[in-house]
């Protein structure tokens, strides 16, 4: 019988966002649903993975997982889709999911398509998915040829939730980590200095260029992203000149992101940054030359001082969100 | 010992794309080609490398038409590379049948420490041939990397993941490792460079020859579009004050986004 399975990263106890966004993709479907978590705590997710309408919970609770370990991972990951050969596979194109799948499809023999940001599962299994090409210049959709199990990675806020009508009681089978030399061991992990969403999961982007003017008024920009729930990018130039460091960067050679909001401030929009958010779904732009390019790509364009108007949005908006 | 670079052509971010009238894919006509900008990170590294003694050649691989991708290994022999090798291969090779084409040229290579790749390559922005390729070649990989050391037994690795947080990999070489942006500084090819890239032989495979067919694709880019028409920008007028509460308005009660 065909089934999805949905690979459900979490952190802190909770289920990601782009986890639900995952498990309503597969709830639409009409499918069984398997979900794998991995990762100490994964035990105490059956009962929302049960009210996510999953039938079967495949539940790493095990410390060993805590820290993303391609090998490991590999290992694990493939002999859990060999034993319940899913048609369908449901990742996030996240950091982990785009480093695990395509060495688990290898692993398979099958075909895995990254960055998806359209996805419909018919009721036979059988999967459409599109994702941007060419820097989101066009789009393509892709077609699975030969392939077992077929592996999707979406890309986070793509997908809307829609409510969940069953609970379910998870069948629950628990693995553990393999005991294994391993050739890729990680020593270490300096973890970063923000504690908000990573950008590429964010669903409000604050961005500055450098029409900021200086490094310390990205300050501006935090207060706003702050009130907002929101994480701060930043253009390659502010980057290159030091001011943030290139995990903020948004673009081609930064991270490509898709947020609901994305609030560009003193960004001349220059093509290799509208390459990384040219698909977010609201783009504001403010920008003291009404000839920048990024007004082309704006829902929302303000002709002027990014350092006058942001911390006058930052206002208006704890107003709005106190009410 | 010897180090494997593979690069792939792509369409320079500025080129403007035209879809094909029967939306197969890109009309590429007209496109102008450059070596993946990630790429170019993977052949520097491998360069110092060899620089440091800690490789003995540099050999550059691409996969693709080969009429056009000579072009791009000969950038690579310019900036240093020692050999180069094109495998020739239609326009819209899947990420599978790619991989299966590396790891069957680097394996009929013999020995070697390390292979280099980018960490994606900017056309279709897949991320998926370095890990295949390390899946194929049975040793361990790492993405995203800022930093790389390589001793005789392994290489460590520093990466970057999530929410701006650094992870140090240590991987037993052989390995295949994927360069971020931030792990060095490309060189330029030098004047003497290009001089000798251009006398350089570059050695020629075929899919077939190296006994990887088409029932390798895994997956396959079809119906290409454009984006729909995005609606002209509303340009928001008034004073700063004026111009702050009209937007959060609209984005409340328009776009419905907060
Ligand atoms: C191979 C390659 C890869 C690249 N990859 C990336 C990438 O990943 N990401 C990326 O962003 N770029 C990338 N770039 C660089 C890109 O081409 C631009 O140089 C860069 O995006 C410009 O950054 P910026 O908009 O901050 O700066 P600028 O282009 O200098 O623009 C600053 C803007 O701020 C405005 N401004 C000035 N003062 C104010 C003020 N007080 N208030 C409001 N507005 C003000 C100006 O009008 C201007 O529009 C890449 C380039 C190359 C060649």
């Amino acid at each position: 019988m065909a089934h999805v399975l949905v690979f459900t990263e979490f952190s802190q106890g909770q289920l990601k966002k782009s986890a639900l966004e995952l498990l309503s993709a597969a709830r639409k479907s009409g499918l069984k649903i398997q979900a794998v978590a991995l990762g100490s705590g994964a035990k105490n997710l059956v009962d929302v993975l049960g009210k996510e309408g999953v039938d079967d919970a495949i539940l790493g609770d095990d410390a060993a997982f805590d820290q993303y370990n391609p090998e490991l991972f590999t290992e694990v990951v493939s002999n859990i889709l060999n034993d319940k050969k899913p048609t369908v596979v449901l990742a996030s194109s996240s950091t982990l999911g785009r480093d695990l799948f395509p060495r688990v499809a290898a692993r398979l023999n099958t075909g895995v398509v990254s960055d998806c940001t359209e996805l419909e599962i018919s009721g036979t299994g059988e999967v459409k998915v599109r994702r941007p090409m060419y820097a989101g210049k066009c789009s393509a959709e892709v077609a699975f040829v030969n392939s077992p199990v077929q592996i999707v990675l979406m890309r986070p806020n793509q997908l809307t939730i829609e409510p969940s009508a069953a609970v379910k009681t998870p069948a629950i089978e628990e693995i553990k980590a393999p005991v294994k030399d391993l050739k890729t061991i990680i020593k270490e992990v300096v973890k970063g200095t923000s504690a908000k969403l990573d950008l590429s999961e964010a669903n409000i982007i604050v961005s500055g260029g450098r029409g900021m003017k200086e490094a310390a008024n990205f300050k501006l920009l935090e207060e706003l992203a702050d009130v907002l729930g929101a994480t701060v990018g930043a253009s390659r130039a502010v980057v290159d000149a030091g001011w943030v460091p290139h995990s903020m960067q948004v673009g081609q050679t930064g991270k490509t992101v898709a947020p609901t909001l994305y609030i560009a401030c003193g960004i001349s929009g220059a093509i290799q940054h509208l390459a990384g958010m040219s698909g977010s779904k609201v783009i504001v732009a403010i920008n003291k030359d009404p000839n920048a390019p990024i007004f082309q790509k704006a829902t929302y364009g303000i002709v002027g001082d990014a350092l006058e108007v942001v911390p006058l949005l930052t206002q208006e908006f704890k107003k709005l969100l106190q009410q | 010992m010897k180090v494997f670079v593979c690069i792939k052509q792509v369409p320079d971010t500025e080129t403007k794309i035209k879809i094909k009238g029967d939306a197969s894919g890109i009309d590429t006509a007209g496109v102008k080609w450059v070596m993946n900008p990630y790429d170019e990170f993977a052949v520097e590294e491998a360069l110092k490398l060899k620089e440091a003694g800690k490789a003995t050649n540099v050999t550059v691989i691409s996969v693709g038409p080969k009429a056009r991708i000579v072009e791009t290994l000969r950038t690579a022999l310019a900036m240093g590379a020692d050999d180069a090798i094109a495998v020739d291969a239609p326009e819209d090779l899947d990420p599978s049948t790619t991989a299966k084409a590396l790891a069957a040229t680097i394996k009929a290579e013999g020995d070697y420490r390390l292979v280099l790749t980018g960490k994606l390559a900017i056309d279709d922005n897949a991320a998926s041939v370095s890990q295949m390729l390390a899946e194929h070649l049975g040793v361990p990989h790492s993405t995203a990397v800022t930093k790389l050391e390589v001793s005789d037994s392994s290489a460590v690795s520093e990466r970057e993941i999530e929410g701006g947080a650094r992870e140090v990999m240590q991987l037993a070489v052989p390995a295949v490792i994927a360069a971020n942006k931030g792990l060095n500084m490309p060189r330029y090819a030098s004047l003497p460079g290009i001089m000798k890239a251009k006398k350089k032989v570059i050695k020629e495979l075929t899919l077939d020859g190296l006994g990887v067919s088409a029932a390798e694709t895994r997956i396959h880019y079809q119906n290409f579009q454009m984006p729909p028409e995005k609606p002209p920008v509303k340009m928001i007028e008034g004073d700063a004050a004026t111009q702050a509460q009209t937007l959060v308005k609209l984005l409340r009660e328009e776009a419905k986004v907060i």
